[in-house]
């Protein structure tokens, strides 16, 4: 309990990503918040990243977590345009008045 | 040690707290200032653990630029407060909370019991690559490996961030009307001839501009 080793980071880890798991589950109100969540999960991901690559003391660990962290605000930025075009096209981007992709 | 188990349940609970606030907050600026909570408590446990390169650049890159792109988008929207209850569908009456929670819970217990049960690889050891060495700094470490193994990869990851952004501007970009431009075809077409016009001025009269 005491002593902290590999298993609390990953606990940690997979707190973090059910909460972000959830947040996408349940969210009916806001698409902002999702993409939110989806950074959460990112953000657990490179926590079990780190977490490896120091305990069994190899370095690519953290360079994964380097371009982890790339792809993220590649995908924050083009999710948040998308949301931009939506909300100017119709006004809302509330979850459950999004439906023009329903089939 | 004792001083690191502390912090890292310090910080931990953080962490945990404002991801859970993340989700449930009402108000979707709370949400945003959350998130930037999460990532700052995030960044101090890997700054414990030994990676403060990386905890660094969590600081940078997601507290200063992409908590800060979400607060602007949420700003600029307008969609700041939730109305109602932020889990509340108004077609399917709440049905999709219990499936939500269930298959939440599954791949919670999952994750525990693949933490629970597994095993480093025999031959581990000896497969591993790049050994942190402790006597250069983490960044530096990082440095010597990043510009040299990984070349393909960082200049593949600069250009995944080039095509966001030319994604993210093609997306948002729209014609306004009436909005003055410059025309460039005009401006290089333009020849010294009708620029520049040369005149003979006459002695103690000058010269009329606008004749």
């Amino acid at each position: 309990m005491l002593s902290i080793g590999l298993g609390h980071y990953l606990t940690l880890a997979a707190i973090i990503f059910t909460i972000g798991v959830v947040g996408i589950f349940l969210n009916r109100k806001n698409v902002i918040v999702i993409l939110m969540s989806i950074e959460l999960i990112l953000l657990a991901v490179n926590i079990n990243l780190v977490a490896f690559s120091i305990f069994i003391n190899d370095l690519s660990g953290q360079i994964f977590t380097l371009f982890i962290l790339t792809v993220a605000a590649a995908e924050a930025a083009i999710g948040l345009a998308i949301i931009v075009v939506y909300f100017r096209n119709s006004d809302t981007i509330r979850v459950e008045e999004i439906k023009n992709l329903k089939g | 040690m004792i001083a690191h188990s502390v912090f890292f349940y310090i910080f931990s609970l953080i962490a945990i707290v404002s991801a859970v606030m993340v989700t449930v907050s009402k108000n979707t600026v709370h949400s945003v200032f959350f998130l930037i909570l999460d990532f700052i408590s995030i960044s101090c446990l890997f700054i414990m653990i030994g990676a403060e390169f990386l905890g660094m650049i969590m600081l940078i890159v997601y507290v200063g630029a992409v908590a800060v792109l979400f607060l602007f988008v949420v700003m600029m929207l307008n969609v700041a407060e939730q109305k109602g209850q932020w889990f509340s569908s108004r077609w399917d009456g709440g049905t999709h909370i219990p499936v939500g929670l269930l298959v939440s819970l599954i791949i919670f217990f999952e994750l525990i019991i693949v933490i629970g049960g597994w095993k480093y690889k025999p031959d581990l050891l000896n497969s591993l690559s790049i050994n942190i060495s402790t006597e250069v700094t983490n960044t530096r470490s990082i440095g010597n490996v990043l510009y040299t193994d990984y070349i393909l990869l960082f200049q593949i990851s600069g250009m995944i961030l080039l095509v966001a952004m030319i994604g993210a501007i093609v997306l948002t970009y729209r014609e306004r009307a009436g909005v003055k431009r410059q025309s460039y075809v005009k401006q290089i077409s333009r020849e010294r001839d009708e620029g520049v016009d040369l005149v003979e001025a006459e002695r103690n009269k000058g010269v009329k501009i606008d004749a």
